[in-house]
Formats: structure tokens, sequence, C-alpha cells
């Protein structure tokens, strides 16, 4: 079975790692923080200009004062940080940032992204994704991995204006785990259920599976 | 002698200069730290064709959105405008114009123009369509784009607390945009919640020191919430 929105966003809390600061998406990103293992110790950027973001506050703790970059109502955690927003792209830009998770409309074997644009359809904009997919020296990408019509997004080269280019190193979909790297996707885990085959049969691009693909695990 | 007074005690006196066809640098983030009596200024002075540097465009009846209603708005260069269905309607008829700027970028064209660096090499927009027709160039094997500074003739800009001299302090995530906001116009324009005397504010926890700042006014801030979300 592929992976529902929640359980994609249970495997990609499993990238965090003790110590890291993590730069969550709108979307599947943001849905990590509910499932980091309580053993680790993580910090939260948000690039309007928070760090060390907490969870969404209580109808008592509400301020219009305070938001994440989805511009939703959120707390901030014990040693928090608030800054300008050029501070916070410094610290995105500079490589600052551990760790960067954010979805897209595309991925290709050379590591290219598409997030922000569909021509022909009204561009709403990039926001920060451009500047987050320049900058973090650690970029996975959370999506499902065809579209609605069953067409792959992981491709031999992306065919929507680009967010960045060589930039992803990492794919976690509702079907798979893939590295992306010398100009092809590597198989890693597949999702419960689902075949190498059935991975092979969505994946657009260079696929190269090797004998070491493993089951996804879930605590 | 008004010496380092920069208190004006109506919105007419705040805005005053601003004309057709001027460029205005807006701080803010959506609905955030936005400076809500300046832009309810601008539309009671009606002046028009006004290109907006703002990272957002408001939501249909607040923020800068009420500007787009009075199509005082001729161009936004902004991140993201997805928030509003004016918005949509006028730049599909092609009444408004619009570049849009990665979110670092943006901040950094209005850092760099407050400080007097008229363009930068960044790594963001690369071979993407925000890197068409600029200048890029190579260090240390990675590719960088030349981004251009902004200026503008009105920075507007929201701030917590601020003394008589213009010296600003800003609350939690409403600072935003507005720092550099601040440094970036040639008349800057502070709406703030609180005016205090000069003295009463500790040096050290200033965020943008008066130099920066021409006017300053209090305002009364709806504050409006865009998306409230709950813990359950």
């Amino acid at each position: 079975m592929a992976l529902t929105r929640e359980q994609i966003a249970m495997r990609v809390a499993q990238e965090l790692q003790d110590g890291f600061y993590v730069n969550l998406g709108i979307g599947i990103p943001t849905l990590a923080a509910n499932y980091v293992s309580t053993d680790i110790e993580v910090m939260l950027q948000s690039e309007n200009g928070l760090l060390g973001m907490g969870p969404y506050p209580t109808e008592d703790q509400v301020d219009p004062d305070m938001i994440n970059a989805g511009k939703e109502t959120v707390t901030a955690v014990k040693g928090a940080s608030i800054f300008s927003s050029a501070e916070s792209f410094a610290m995105i830009r500079g490589g600052h940032v551990d760790l960067t998770v954010l979805g897209a409309f595309e991925v290709d074997q050379n590591g290219n992204i598409a997030s922000y644009m569909i021509p022909g359809k009204l561009v709403k904009g990039m926001g920060g994704a451009m500047d987050l997919v320049a900058g973090a020296p650690n970029i996975i990408v959370t999506m499902t991995h065809a579209d609605k019509h069953g067409n792959s997004k992981l491709l031999e080269s992306c065919t929507l204006p680009l967010t960045g280019v060589n930039c992803i190193k990492k794919v976690i979909t509702d079907l798979a785990v893939l590295d992306i790297r010398d100009g092809a996707f590597h198989l890693l885990e597949t999702a419960p259920g689902i075949s190498v085959e059935e991975v092979q049969a969505k994946t657009k691009g260079k696929l190269i599976v090797s004998d070491s693909v493993r089951e996804m695990q879930f605590n | 002698m008004a010496g380092f007074n920069k208190v004006v005690t109506n919105y007419a006196d705040a805005m005053n200069g601003l004309e057709d066809g001027m460029t205005v640098i807006s701080g803010g983030f959506g609905l955030c730290g936005i400076p809500e009596g300046l832009i309810a200024q601008i539309k009671e002075m009606g002046v028009k064709d006004l290109t907006f540097v703002s990272n957002n465009c408001g939501v249909d009846d607040f923020g800068l959105g009420v500007l787009l209603e009075n199509k005082q708005i001729k161009k936004m260069i902004s991140s993201y405008v997805g928030e509003n269905a004016l918005f949509e309607k006028q730049f599909l008829s092609g009444e408004l114009e619009v570049e849009l700027t990665p979110q670092g970028t943006l901040a950094e064209k209005m850092r760099a123009g407050g400080a007097g660096i008229p363009a930068f090499y960044t790594a963001t927009g690369y071979g993407t369509p925000v890197a068409e027709g600029k200048e890029t160039r190579e260090f240390n094997g990675r590719h960088y784009v030349l981004e251009e500074a902004i200026t503008a003739d009105f920075a507007i800009i929201r701030a917590w607390k601020a003394d008589k001299m213009g010296n600003l302090i800003y609350r939690d995530t409403a600072m935003n945009f507005n720092p550099m906001a601040a440094t970036a116009g040639k008349i800057t324009v502070a709406e703030v919640e609180e005016i205090v005397e000069v003295g009463e504010l500790e040096p050290t926890h200033i965020h943008t020191p008066g130099i920066y700042v021409n006017r300053v006014i209090k305002g009364n801030f709806e504050k409006r919430i865009e998306k409230l979300t709950l813990s359950r």
C-alpha cells in the first residue's frame, strides 16, 4: 500500500538527527514535526524569522505577532530566537541549517527540482523555496511518487520551470526512499507492500536498484 | 527646533510627499507586522501608479489588498502573492505588473539598498527563471546570480516601541522585513504601538537605530490573523 501523508511524515521524521537545525516546508514536511523521536532534540527554523518554532498555540496563547512561514499562529520553544528576514536567510543561504525538507511537483535524476510554477496557471511565487534549496547542504523532497493520473514525478529531466539545480539529495515518496547521485535515482527503501517493480514502473528517470533495498521501518 | 524629535501626530503628515508613480517598500510578512494605518492613509490619499516592494500583497480587504482594490498599485515586487483574489484578477487582465523575487533575495535587496551596496551575488535562483537576463559568475566552483539592490522613495514599517528619536524595537515575528525596509527608504515612516521618552529604551536592545527613521507615528492596530491554528 502506498503510504498516507502521515506515514510519509513519520518516515521523514526519521531523517531528523539529534542537534539538527531543520527547516520544514508547508504540507507533509510540517507534519513530520509531530513524529520526531522524544529521544532527540531538534530546533525548527521558520524562514520569516524564528528559530525554535513550537507547537500551535492554545486559545489563550494566540498572538498575531507570532506566526510561522505558512502564516499560521505558532509558539516559540525555550531557547528560541527571533530575527529579521535578512538574518533568517543569511543562516539559510550560508548553509547553517542542517536539513531542509520541502515538497515539489517534479524532481529529476540530476537533483533539479520544480516546485513553484505551472505555466498557464496563476503564478503565486516561490516564497523562500529558491533560497532554501540553494542554501541547505542537505535537502529532502517529499511528494507522491506519481501524480493523480499516474504520471511519474521522478523524471530524467524536469519539465516545469526550476526552483533549483543540482541540489536535491534525497526523495521520500508514498512508495519509496531514494538517493539522488551521479545522475540517477538510487532506490534505498520501499514502502511496506510495494514491490521494486512498481517503483521501477513509476520512476521515469534513471533508477538504480541495488541488492540492499530494504522495506521502510516504522516504530 | 525639532532636533531629533521624529514624532508626527497625524497620518497626513506621516505620508506627506508621497506622489503618483513613486516606489514604496513595505515591511510585513503576510498580515503580520504591517503598517496598517499608513496603508490606510495611502488609500485615503488616492495616489496612483505606485510600485510596491513587499513580501506579500495582503488579502482582499486588508493590508496592501486595499490598495489593489482602489487600483493604486501598478507593480508589485514580492516573493509570494497567493492569498488574494483581486490580485489574480488584476494580474491576469494585465493591469498589474509583478516581479517575483525569492524571499531571501528580496530581504537582501532591501538590506543592500540601505547599506549602500548596489548589487550582490547569490546562488539563489541560478538555473531558474529568476536568473534570466541577469549576469552570472562562478566562485569556487559554484554558480551565482548578480542581484541588484532596492531602494525606494518611501519605506513604511511597523515597530512595537519607538522613542521620540525614532529608535525602534520590534515584537516577535512582526519584525520580519521591517528592519531592512527601514533602511532602504529615502523617507522612512514607522508606525508603532507605543512611543516612549528618549532614554527609556536600552541602547543595546534597539533593533533599528533612529538614523534610518524620519517619521514616527503611534498607530492603533487591528492585527488581523491570516491563519488561526490552535493546538488540539
